[in-house]
């Protein structure tokens, strides 16, 4: 145990991993709405609805079916990315020719009946969800007890950003999705089928949503609110990062949380608000944010 | 912008005079008139405040084409301070409304020089992000009284002499109040400083190659915008006597959004006849819990698939008038 | 001229580009191993009959017909497949792709498309440039790499939008010796040209095109007889 300016090194560190557990949802959820923004040009209101339905995916797969956390990672992703690819062939696409600003408003829409609806059946407290046997505990570090499930779910959403950042920037169906963001007329008079791509695309952004749920299902409470508070400030997040790059995307959502994390130590009021203050400066500064292109 | 407009039927430039709008407005006043004699003054009083917030809300969205995410900052903090001056300064009612409008001023001016700098969706995100910090600030702050709120706000005595304590006198001073914001929106949208705003919603790089500085233009429309929703917000603390933090919730920016596109975009009265509809649902289901938001969500959903005009605007493209 | 032998025939092509009707009937045809151009002036409707071939432009009416099948009806995806290519008049490379990439990118329609090694025989430049940004390449370069990538797919009727726009006269050659060579292949072309002297090296027909339909058509034989005539319709 030592101190850093004051504050002794447990709490530091302490706040330091929960900023970077937060700082890896948040990387994690801007990584899928810059990646739905980039084919689709829309903003996905309904990702903190989406994030909240694979949280309480986890936890019905649970009660019900008896299926863990392990087999939940795996099924809730695929089955709400796939009421994603529902939603955009059916609704989103009609509104592909008309200004975005639709699109917006038909995913904020969305967002409150999943919101409403699940209020209605549990409720506004939160259900709780074990942290699987696997990951229980921890180890001491010495400066700081690092709990198991907490360095897996930094582990993974590094992991699972990294895979993303690949496929995208360095694959061969990667670089169709990057043609199809710059000029998807031309790419599609190359015979490639862009409106199944599109689907396909925004259904991944929606499983990646999903799958930061069931990671945060063992942390935070399952409740029908627990997307709509946090979306607001991956959206500040992202406004922040710029809408161009994945990688950026990522970069600011980690970097974030850790300076969330450590305005909490310091200047424990400004915790909540630090996030919204840095995006008016760099709004001020930089208008297209720190990576973005020319919006 | 100009093309959601366009897809909603609204053509893109019209003289506003048409004959169909003073027909309306006298039916309107004359509804309003009637209306307390029939139905709650209270809930009347509450829809007029959120009628004024939307027709101020649509300047801004169905003239200038700006999405904002974030009205509620304007509505809610007028409705603070109004409420703080007229509880704990003891100023009376048109000092406090006063007071409370300037705050939304100021605000706006701080928010719209940060927001107008992007367009489209990064101003809707931009703006709701400062909403939401202005939301936790609230939250925290002693002078808003956190959870609680405000409570106890007195009406007191319009210039001095009269009391607005009772339903009925209240009603007359919000509906006057109401009335008046509304015709200088109205009055606003046809000046030549409303042409302006409608030739940059149309095409704002030819507004600009004609030497119009389109950015002061859109600030000043945006901070116009937020003065006159925070007017709606004064009304209202003044109405209920108490202000609190739904009224600074991104909830209440979805609810003025919902009503001017429900009651029609770019319409002059959709955003009235859309805040009545959305207020007098949300009395109607207010024993069904959660279905409130189920169904507004869902009023969202049909009316950007299937209904873009809002009702005013189907209903003025059907008769072929304005509206 | 008799329908079945053409390759492609297109009959009473109509198109609208939004509001604007800008082909008002489009009928000629191409058959297999020809090189056709279609002159005219800016703007009466080259690259829109590209376009609407190629289902880019989706408000369009008639009927094109490519080996027999209708393609009126469909999307430019599977207008592609059938077996046609399109190279664009502003080349459309990707900044966001490397050099390989843009040449990888559209997918093989049918089998006996070129692979990469033939491709860097006819453009050896595009080699050394594999690993750069698609845009960072010269004009010449840039319609290379446009060439050369749909010629990866196998398609073999292909549709060229001014291809030596803007580009200096070495390369402009290089460009005429390279299609000659496609042409010598079997590969059909139907190219459009505000270069006529580049187009009269190469093409077996033309079609003059004003205010969005063809007013003539003559064929390589018929050129130095019509050249006057040609003047006056190319405003030259």
């Amino acid at each position: 145990m030592f101190e850093v300016f004051g504050i002794p090194s447990q709490a530091l560190f302490g706040q330091l991993l929960l900023g970077l557990i937060n700082g890896s949802f948040y990387a994690l959820l801007s990584l899928g709405l810059a990646v739905i923004f980039g084919m689709l040009n829309i903003i996905n209101f309904t990702h903190g609805a989406q994030y909240m339905m694979g949280a309480f995916a986890a936890y019905l797969l649970l009660q019900h079916a008896g299926i863990g956390y392990w087999g939940a990672l795996v099924i809730a992703p695929i089955v709400i990315g796939a009421t994603g690819v529902f939603v955009e062939r059916f609704f989103l696409q009609r509104l592909r020719k008309l200004d975005p600003l639709y699109g917006l408003l038909l995913t904020f829409g969305l967002a409150l009946i999943i919101e409403g609806l699940f209020r209605n059946y549990y409720g506004s407290s939160g259900l709780p969800y074990q942290v699987p046997e696997t990951l229980q505990g921890g180890r001491n570090l010495g400066f700081m007890f690092l709990p198991n499930y907490r360095a897996w779910v930094i582990v993974l959403s590094l992991a699972v950003c990294f895979a993303t950042w690949f496929a995208i920037e360095r694959t061969r169906l990667g670089s169709y999705l990057r043609a199809a963001t710059e000029n998807p007329v031309l790419v599609r008079a190359f015979g490639i089928n862009v409106p199944r791509m599109v689907t396909l695309t925004y259904g991944f952004g929606v499983g990646l949503a999903a799958l930061a749920g069931v990671m945060a299902a063992p942390i935070y409470n399952v409740s029908p609110q627990m997307g709509s508070d946090l979306i607001i400030v991956v959206f500040a997040v992202v406004v922040i990062g710029g809408m161009g790059s994945i990688l950026g995307a990522i970069l600011t959502g980690f970097a974030l949380g850790i300076i969330e994390g450590l305005t909490k130590v310091f200047f424990p009021e400004a915790s909540n608000t630090v996030i919204f203050v840095i995006m008016a400066i760099v709004l001020l500064i930089r208008p297209a944010g720190l990576f973005g292109r020319n919006a | 912008m100009e093309r959601v407009l366009e897809e909603a039927g609204v053509p893109p430039r019209r003289r506003e005079t048409a004959w169909s709008l003073g027909v309306a407005f006298a039916v309107m006043v004359a509804l309003f008139i009637a209306a307390p004699f029939l139905v709650y003054p209270v809930f009347l009083m509450k829809a007029l405040c959120f009628a004024l917030f939307a027709c101020a809300f649509n300047l801004l969205i169905g003239y200038v084409g700006l999405a904002s995410f974030g009205h509620a900052l304007f509505f809610g903090w007028a409705s603070y301070v109004t409420a703080h001056a007229a509880k704990v300064w003891a100023l009376p009612p048109e000092l406090a409304v006063i007071v409370g409008m300037a705050t939304a001023a100021v605000l706006g001016l701080v928010a719209g020089s940060i927001a107008i700098r992007r367009q489209g969706i990064y101003f809707a995100m931009i703006t709701l992000a400062l909403a939401q910090m202005m939301y936790f600030f609230a939250l925290q702050a002693k002078f808003t009284g956190g959870e609680d709120g405000i409570q106890g706000v007195p009406r007191g005595r319009l210039f001095g002499f009269f009391d607005l304590t009772g339903e009925m006198r209240m009603y007359l001073f919000v509906l006057v109040v109401v009335l008046a914001g509304f015709l200088l929106i109205y009055r606003i949208i046809n000046s030549p400083f409303g042409e302006v705003l409608k030739a940059i919603r149309e095409n704002e790089q030819r507004t600009i190659s004609l030497g119009y500085k389109t950015e002061r233009y859109k600030l000043v429309a945006f901070v116009l915008s937020a003065t006159l929703s925070g007017l709606a917000g004064s009304l209202k603390a003044l109405v209920f006597q108490l202000a609190s933090l739904t009224d600074v919730h991104w909830a209440m920016s979805g609810d003025v959004l919902l009503m001017t596109l429900l009651g029609g975009l770019g319409t002059v009265f959709g955003p009235v006849a859309g805040a009545f509809l959305v207020v007098a649902m949300q009395n109607y289901l207010a024993t069904f819990g959660q279905w409130v938001l189920v169904i507004q969500g869902a009023i969202f959903v049909v009316c950007v698939l299937a209904f873009r005009r809002g009702i005013v605007g189907e209903i003025a493209h059907g008769l072929r008038v304005q509206l | 001229m008799p329908d079945t032998l053409a390759l492609l025939a297109v009959k009473e092509l109509e198109a609208w580009y939004g509001e604007s009707h800008v082909l008002h009937g489009v009928t000629f045809d191409v058959r297999p191993g020809e090189v056709v151009t279609l002159l005219g002036r800016n703007g009466v409707g080259k690259t829109t009959t590209l376009k609407a071939i190629m289902g880019i432009i989706e408000n369009r009416t008639g009927s094109v017909r490519f080996e027999g099948h209708e393609l009126i009806a469909l999307y430019s995806d599977a207008i592609a497949r059938s077996g046609i290519a399109f190279c664009p008049e502003e080349r459309g490379i990707f900044a966001n792709l490397d050099v390989k990439e843009n040449l990888l990118l559209p997918p093989q329609v049918r089998p006996g498309g070129l692979d990469l090694d033939r491709i860097f025989e006819l453009f050896p430049n595009l080699r050394e440039r594999l690993g750069s940004q698609g845009t960072k390449l010269s004009g010449g370069e840039q319609q290379m790499l446009a060439i050369g990538r749909i010629l990866r797919t196998g398609a073999r009727l292909l549709l060229l939008d001014e291809p030596t726009e803007g580009l200096a006269p070495v390369i402009i050659q290089q460009i005429g010796r390279m299609i000659g060579a496609l042409k010598a292949q079997g590969f059909t072309i139907l190219l459009v040209e505000q270069n006529f002297h580049f187009a009269a090296t190469l093409a077996d027909r033309y079609y003059v095109m004003e205010h969005g339909r063809i007013v003539d058509h003559f064929a390589a034989a018929e050129l130095k007889a019509n050249t006057e005539k040609l003047h006056e319709y190319l405003g030259v």
